[in-house]
């Protein structure tokens, strides 16, 4: 039932191995538009341990890879062709990634966590390199030649010694790929990399540049309808009656469709959804369940707290805070953040013969299959979701959301429906960054250094997992209960080694908002504590920031990201604040690091800033980032990751924060929640440091920790002043200027 | 009703029908005439990803109703200022810094620059900074777009 044919391609099973020759005509949704329909008892194999899962050798020599890690505008499509084509010794225009499609691609988890490269990669890297060691056992038997004195390049087996070779086609045509990924299977030696750490050109951003890509918002299917969905005007609101004949006059009207707090209008053309959106009217109920705005930390801190995850206990750390020479303590916020996507969320959802199709942007088709088989009580079996690239998400923004409605409006129209949410629906009811509150506590010794730290992080209960379809929580169909803020306490323990330390996460029952991830989740907040009370620290002891941190850090590649950061910064090492500072704008710098989830990749950051004393308003000139994430598969790439890292915090840090009322969301657009623009984007300048030899790690997700604190230290070094509370806004700045 | 209007664009009339005169240009090249240059990003004039060239001006197509367009306008979209074969300069130059993330942005990016480019030949980087001050990028590709519009201006 849910076997697919590969429609624009010509499938031949031969011997049992999955031979697809297969002609592209353009990338993004192009490449994946399979319609689904059952095959001659063929399914395309996705078990996770299986070569054909993840690979298909062509008739005509390429290679298709099958991702269920996606791109989501970070470049992986490209790394993971280099990964790929390296591994199989074939031309990078050679290998072409099918992704996130669950009738096709294997389960690989989510696509978040910095993971891409670091699993999904390795992954494909093991069954390309199963694949290419089966080719060449296969070659050897064929041409009576042993093993190791043949070689593969370009896509043939030849003798090393010079010959008559086979393709990997006509190779395939003999005998079978079906067999298990060998995880310990012999890699390719680094020092033979043609393809990977190469700054090899993005396979997507030509048509990207000409109109010529399709991304999930443009996306058709035939005979496909538009939907606009109409949202409480309050989170907790009940839809208590619609008046149909208010869109009456809509050109095209479909349906109204309603189903508990779910409403939805269904039009022929698209424009006219948008207008009878507007037009409907609706009665809903009062409900004012949010906490007030300007209380919301007082609110954090009475909600209740189910359990304490404490993540690091080292000495005792009360007994030494009592008995320090000097005691320090501090608290930090970080408001409520959205992800911001540019283009609102969009899905297209098909029901057929009981068969629900799915087009979907979501970075976790694989789960959300699940989430839609849930919602509309269909088998996981009878659900196929295809990941069609969308606008990029910063973590788990609407894209899932729009899924679930389009998927409860598909039932509702028997057409396939297109819905594209709207800038305040996506503003307003895509899952938030929760609200993060920090207490710190530090004990210096009588040389300043740190004798005793303890910390409390008041975040969500819940880890990483599905966050709750909006539609079937409005609908009231079967969904999630639990959140899912990420994995949240992250980074929450330190890089260094104090002789006492305890790190406790209070988890909180609730939170104001439905939480999700937002990029470098709870990674980000915490860093940002920890870092810039840890400057606190340095500043009470007199001591330069870096020699500071230098002085209790042991690992060689965490010290080896903080010198490099602060050579490339020309650092000049002193205590801050600066001294003797004189005129309206005052400049400072600030460092800070992280080693990501305290297990792989390390950066080092340096940011300047200047402060306009009269107005309070910073900005953030230039920003200096050192990254190790072990092997680099492309250097461009991972440098694009850095600049949207960078600049993407640096907004977060110095602007953004959601506003809401008693009901709902208020910033429903980009003048109430703006972001960074051209004139105040800092420079950023990168030094990469590549270890071809060790594990390639994430690059998506790390350099964000490292930005908020280094801006606050930053703003401290020109200033003397301490910013804690994130967005660092003008009005907080002067308040604090003024304070001091 | 729906009432046939005739619009100029990329170079080729296009005749389409639209209900209501007050549609935005930006439903009547994506829906009517299949194109996916344009971007909807917000539909309030306040993030560029729909901008258009009308008689060589950038203009927002999510705030244009199509009724509002004079008479033998021309408009062009980024699919018509280049093609992946003859890409203009201005893509040319996007491509070769590899200026982009998700790329969402781009078609204001470069529909927005190659409009300032043929007023200000030679922009320098606060010239090209300014006028992209109301273009958002959320992925942060920023230094890399001033870049391509620098190398597209020759004087990078
Ligand atoms: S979509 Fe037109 S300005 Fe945002
Ligand atoms: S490249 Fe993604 S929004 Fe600009």
């Amino acid at each position: 039932m849910n076997a697919p044919v590969l429609s624009r391609r010509s499938l031949l099973l031969q011997g049992g191995a999955l031979v697809v020759g297969f002609s592209l005509s353009g990338r993004g949704a192009s490449a994946q538009t399979f319609a689904p329909v059952a095959t001659n008892g063929f399914a395309k194999p996705v078990a996770p341990d299986r070569v054909d899962s993840f690979l298909a050798l062509g008739a005509d020599g390429h290679a298709t890879i099958f991702s269920g890690k996606v791109d989501l505008g970070t470049g992986v499509e490209t790394a993971l062709s280099q990964i790929a084509a390296e591994e199989l010794d074939l031309p990078l225009d050679r290998v072409t990634v099918v992704q996130g499609d669950t009738a096709l691609t294997p389960d690989q988890g989510p696509t978040y966590g910095s993971l891409s490269i670091q699993k999904g990669g390795v992954e494909i890297r093991q069954a390309a390199a199963t694949a290419r060691a089966r080719l060449v056992q296969m070659a050897s038997e064929r041409l009576g030649i042993p093993a190791d004195a043949l070689v593969s390049q370009n896509g043939t087996v030849h003798p090393k010694a010079g010959g008559q070779g086979l393709s990997y086609a006509d190779l395939v045509k003999d005998g079978r790929l079906d067999l298990k990924v060998d995880p310990a299977v012999k890699t390719k030696d680094p020092a033979q990399f043609a393809l990977v750490g190469k700054p090899v050109a993005r396979v997507d951003i030509p048509e990207k540049m000409t109109g010529r890509f399709t991304y999930m918002q443009d996306y058709r299917v035939p005979g496909m309808v538009h939907a606009r969905v109409v949202r409480p005007p309050t989170i907790g609101a009940d839809l208590q009656g619609v008046d149909e004949a208010s869109v009456a006059d809509i050109p095209g009207l479909i349906k109204v469709v309603r189903q508990g707090n779910f409403l939805a209008v269904v039009t022929e053309k698209e424009w006219a959804a948008v207008k009878a959106a507007k037009q409907l009217k609706a009665t809903w109920s009062t409900w004012e369940g949010l906490p007030e705005q300007d209380k919301l930390w007082q609110h954090v801190r009475a909600t209740k707290v189910t359990k304490d995850d404490v993540t690091s206990s080292t000495g005792d750390a009360e007994a030494a805070l009592g008995q320090a020479a000097r005691k320090l303590e501090a608290t930090y916020d970080f408001a409520i953040h959205t992800h911001g996507s540019i283009g609102p969320s969009c899905a297209i959802a098909e029901l057929k013969d009981g068969f629900l199709t799915c087009w979907t942007a979501s970075q976790m088709t694989h789960a959300l299959r699940k989430q839609l088989a849930a919602m509309t009580g269909l088998a996981p079996e009878a659900v196929r979701c295809i990941y069609v690239e969308g606008s990029g998400c910063y973590g788990r923004n609407g894209h899932e959301d729009a899924a679930g409605d389009a998927a409860l409006l598909a039932r509702a129209v028997d057409r396939p429906v297109r819905v594209q949410w709207s800038r305040a629906d996506e503003h307003g009811w895509d899952p938030k960054g929760p609200p993060t509150l920090i207490d710190l506590q530090a004990g210096l010794d009588p040389q300043g250094n740190v004798a005793a730290w303890s910390s409390q992080f008041h975040i969500p209960e819940g880890a990483a997992g599905n966050v709750p379809l909006v539609a079937a929580s409005l609908a009231d169909l079967p969904h999630e209960t639990t959140m899912a803020p990420g994995n949240i306490i992250g980074n929450s323990a330190l890089p260094y080694a104090f002789p006492n330390v305890r790190t406790v996460c209070h988890r909180l029952a609730s939170t104001p908002f439905r939480p999700s991830w937002i990029r470098t989740p709870g990674r980000m907040q915490n860093t940002y504590a920890n870092e810039a009370f840890l400057d606190e620290c340095a500043a009470a002891a007199g001591a330069d920031p870096l020699e500071y941190r230098l002085r209790a850090l042991k690992d060689p590649r965490g010290i080896e990201v903080l010198t490099r950061v602060a050579d490339l910064a020309k650092w000049q090492a002193r205590p801050s604040p600066m001294k003797d500072v004189a005129g309206d704008v005052l400049r400072g710098r600030g460092i800070s690091y992280v080693k990501y989830e305290l297990n792989r990749t390390y950066v080092a950051g340096v940011a300047e800033v200047e402060v306009n004393r009269s107005t309070g308003q910073v900005r953030v000139p230039r920003f200096f980032v050192v990254q190790d994430c072990g092997q680099i598969i492309n250097p461009d790439g991972v440098r694009n990751q850095l600049d949207g890292n960078v600049i993407q915090t640096v907004s977060r840090v110095l602007l953004e924060e959601v506003t809401f009322d008693r009901g709902a969301v208020t910033s429903l657009d980009w003048s109430s929640y703006p972001i960074l623009t051209f004139p105040d984007v800092p420079e950023v300048v990168i030094n990469l440091i590549d270890r071809p030899s060790e594990k390639p790690w994430g690059a998506g997700e790390p350099s964000a920790a490292i930005v908020p604190a280094a801006v606050s230290n930053a703003i401290f070094d020109a200033t003397g002043v301490r910013v804690r509370s994130v967005p660092f806004t003008p009005a907080k700045v002067k308040a604090a200027l003024q304070g001091a | 009703m729906a009432q046939p209007i005739s619009l100029d664009v990329n170079g080729r009339p296009a005749p389409v029908s639209v209900d209501d005169p007050d549609t935005p240009l930006l439903y009547v090249l994506r829906d009517d005439l299949g194109l996916h240059g344009p971007r909807f990003g917000c539909g309030l004039g306040q993030c560029g990803a729909c901008t258009v060239h009308v008689d060589g001006q950038a203009v927002r197509s999510c705030i244009t109703p199509v009724s509002s367009l004079k008479a033998g306008a021309k408009i062009v979209t980024l699919e018509g200022l280049g093609s992946l074969d003859k890409p203009h300069p201005v893509q040319a130059a996007f491509i070769a810094e590899q200026a982009a993330q998700c790329g969402y942005c781009i078609n204001g990016m470069i529909m927005q620059s190659a409009a300032l480019l043929n007023e200000t030949p030679k922009p320098d980087e606060t010239a090209i900074r300014q006028a992209l001050a109301q273009n958002l990028c959320r992925c942060g590709t920023h230094q890399r777009i001033v870049r391509a519009v620098q190398r597209a201006a020759g004087t990078l």
